[in-house]
């Protein structure tokens, strides 16, 4: 059964977009990540023009964060203060992204860009996710004790100024950093169409320091908002938010994750971050390909203005 | 997979006087000769839905005044043809740096015709000379393309040109039928044109050309309107008028579908 998406003016398979859907819910519920950084490459797979892939994929993610989000603030490990200063930066990230975006598409660059982000990205946080995962499966066969967090230790962000406290994360920290990190992460979410928690959620582990309980709550509650804004500004200016696609993603998506949580609950954590990280090293080989790989055509035409 | 013309016949803008402007038919007579030519389309609007899959479309037409003599003698020629929209193109091409390949050279150019499909009672080369043919933008390979902007050296330019009939082609927008203008009766004709699946919408234009021995007689334009009907085209046009509310509305629905999620699904 084909159905006709509007935005993306092209027919496909349902049964292939809720697959899709259902299968990276159920990643993202298992490995408790958004699912946005492996929703729109596999649009793009399917031949979905990228920007159309990007601003959707910001949409679905507003769908899936905000169930998580709900899940965390009810068991009490959401930290709404310190998710409202990475909202401010992330909320500045994703107006300059935007922008990004928009002169991207004119120059004729965008997919290429986009490309290039994931594969840079997904194969760095992949690699480093494998080669910390297969450590620590190596260190629990030994039978030493696993520790991600050390606590007490502190960095150099401990010393910037500024400095708030956070009760929830019993945390007395600087905003810069928190910041920042809002920041970069929403540039990320309007060029690249992710939720971001993939990059989030260690940054806030390993170099904020912040409890692991409130970290996925947090990084959710302001991916919800970023991810928000950046679809209603994608949509008020490129006009590239499929709704019929991102409603099909969202509902196989919201179905999937509850399989996810429940295979996810009964597997080890060491084995659960190795097995995203292959998932997410065997996305960015796939991407890269599409770069090194000769084109079938090397010209490509773009009717009006400007286009995909 | 050819559909055999589904038309839902939409006379929406029949009724108002700027539109009677609108779909006045255009011509171009040649004084040398008395023959006429009189094309005539069922609608002056086409709505197509969603999954449409491709069609053809008949246009009737007669000469006036053919010479019986010259009729039998296959003299007259007819070139039929459905043009799309104007837009203003841009072609890009890709190149290897540093092992990936990405848009290097660009060329952009004036306003082309969207869609192009074509068809004849012969193959373009038996009917005129190329030179005639090409001023009047008959035929694919004459369709002019004029570069805007910065083009360079100039040297790329007949490449572009042919890389961007060639993709036309291969995407269905650009085609034609050599044979597909018949004679019915002595002087009455029939041409099918064929809409492509993924035909632009807006204002086309039917197009007929007559010929005689290789010289041009008469053309004759009428405006054809091609919209989209359905829910898909009424999502796509709220989404290019009220951007903003559609991206709200977007992430509404997102939210409530994650809290429905929620409650549904909720474990304790």
């Amino acid at each position: 059964m084909t159905i006709y998406l509007p935005i993306a003016e092209l027919s496909v398979n349902i049964f292939v977009i809720l697959g899709m859907g259902a299968a990276v819910g159920f990643l993202s519920g298992m490995f408790g990540v958004g699912g946005g950084f492996l929703i729109t490459p596999l649009l793009i797979f399917y031949n979905i023009p990228p920007a159309v892939a990007v601003a959707t994929g910001a949409n679905q993610v507003v769908a899936s964060s905000v169930s998580g989000a709900l899940a965390h603030f009810r068991r009490g490990t959401l930290d709404i203060k310190l998710g409202v200063v990475l909202l401010v930066g992330g909320l500045a990230g994703a107006t300059i992204g935007i922008q990004i975006f928009t002169m991207l598409r004119r120059l004729g660059q965008l997919d290429l860009i986009i490309s290039l982000l994931y594969v840079v990205f997904l194969g760095s946080v992949g690699g480093l996710m494998l080669w910390e995962s297969v450590n620590s499966l190596r260190r629990a066969a030994k039978n030493q004790p696993v520790s991600l967090r050390k606590p007490g230790q502190h960095n150099w962000v401990h010393r910037l100024p500024f400095k708030m406290r956070f009760k929830r994360s019993k945390l007395y920290l600087s905003v810069i950093p928190v910041i920042l990190l809002g920041f970069s992460i929403g540039i990320l979410t309007s060029v690249m169409g992710v939720g971001g928690g993939f990059i989030m959620v260690p940054a806030m582990i390993y170099l904020l320091r912040i409890p692991t309980n409130v970290v996925i709550g947090t990084s959710l509650f302001q991916i919800i908002f970023v991810t928000a804004f950046t679809t209603i500004v994608q949509a008020a200016t490129n006009f590239t938010v499929d709704i019929v696609l991102a409603w099909l993603l969202m509902i196989a998506g919201v179905i999937g994750a509850q399989y996810g949580v429940r295979v996810g609950q009964k597997m080890r954590g060491e084995q659960l971050r190795a097995g995203l990280a292959l998932l997410v090293l065997a996305v960015a080989i796939r991407l890269a390909f599409g770069l090194v790989l000769p084109p079938d055509e090397v010209y490509s035409v773009v009717s009006g203005s400007f286009g995909f | 997979m050819r559909a055999a013309v589904p038309f839902i016949a939409a006379f929406l803008l029949s009724g108002l006087p700027a539109a009677a402007q609108l779909f006045d038919p255009t011509v171009t007579i040649n004084d040398k000769f008395s023959e006429r030519i009189d094309i005539g389309i069922s609608t002056n609007e086409i709505a197509i839905s969603s999954d449409f899959s491709g069609a053809d479309i008949t246009v009737f037409g007669a000469i006036d005044g053919a010479d019986e003599l010259l009729l039998a003698t296959f003299a007259y020629d007819i070139v039929v043809s459905l043009e799309g929209p104007r837009i203003s193109t841009t072609v890009r091409r890709k190149e290897r740096v540093a092992g990936i390949w990405i848009n290097r050279h660009s060329i952009r150019f004036e306003p082309i015709p969207a869609s192009y499909s074509m068809s004849s009672t012969r193959p373009l080369e038996g009917i005129a000379p190329m030179m005639e043919l090409a001023s009047r933008d008959i035929g694919i390979n004459n369709i002019r393309l004029v570069p805007t902007g910065g083009i360079g050296d100039g040297s790329r330019v007949a490449e572009f040109r042919e890389a961007l009939r060639r993709i036309k082609q291969t995407g269905g927008l650009y085609q034609r039928d050599p044979t597909g203008v018949r004679f019915i009766s002595k002087a009455l004709f029939r041409a099918s044109v064929r809409l492509p699946a993924n035909i632009p919408v807006g204002l086309h234009e039917v197009r007929a050309v007559l010929y005689k021995n290789g010289e041009f007689v008469m053309e004759k334009v009428i405006p054809l309107r091609v919209v989209k009907t359905g829910l898909e085209q009424l999502i796509f046009n709220y989404a290019h008028s009220y951007g903003l509310a559609y991206g709200v509305f977007a992430v509404f629905l997102a939210a409530v579908t994650g809290w429905l999620s929620s409650l549904i699904f909720r474990k304790d």
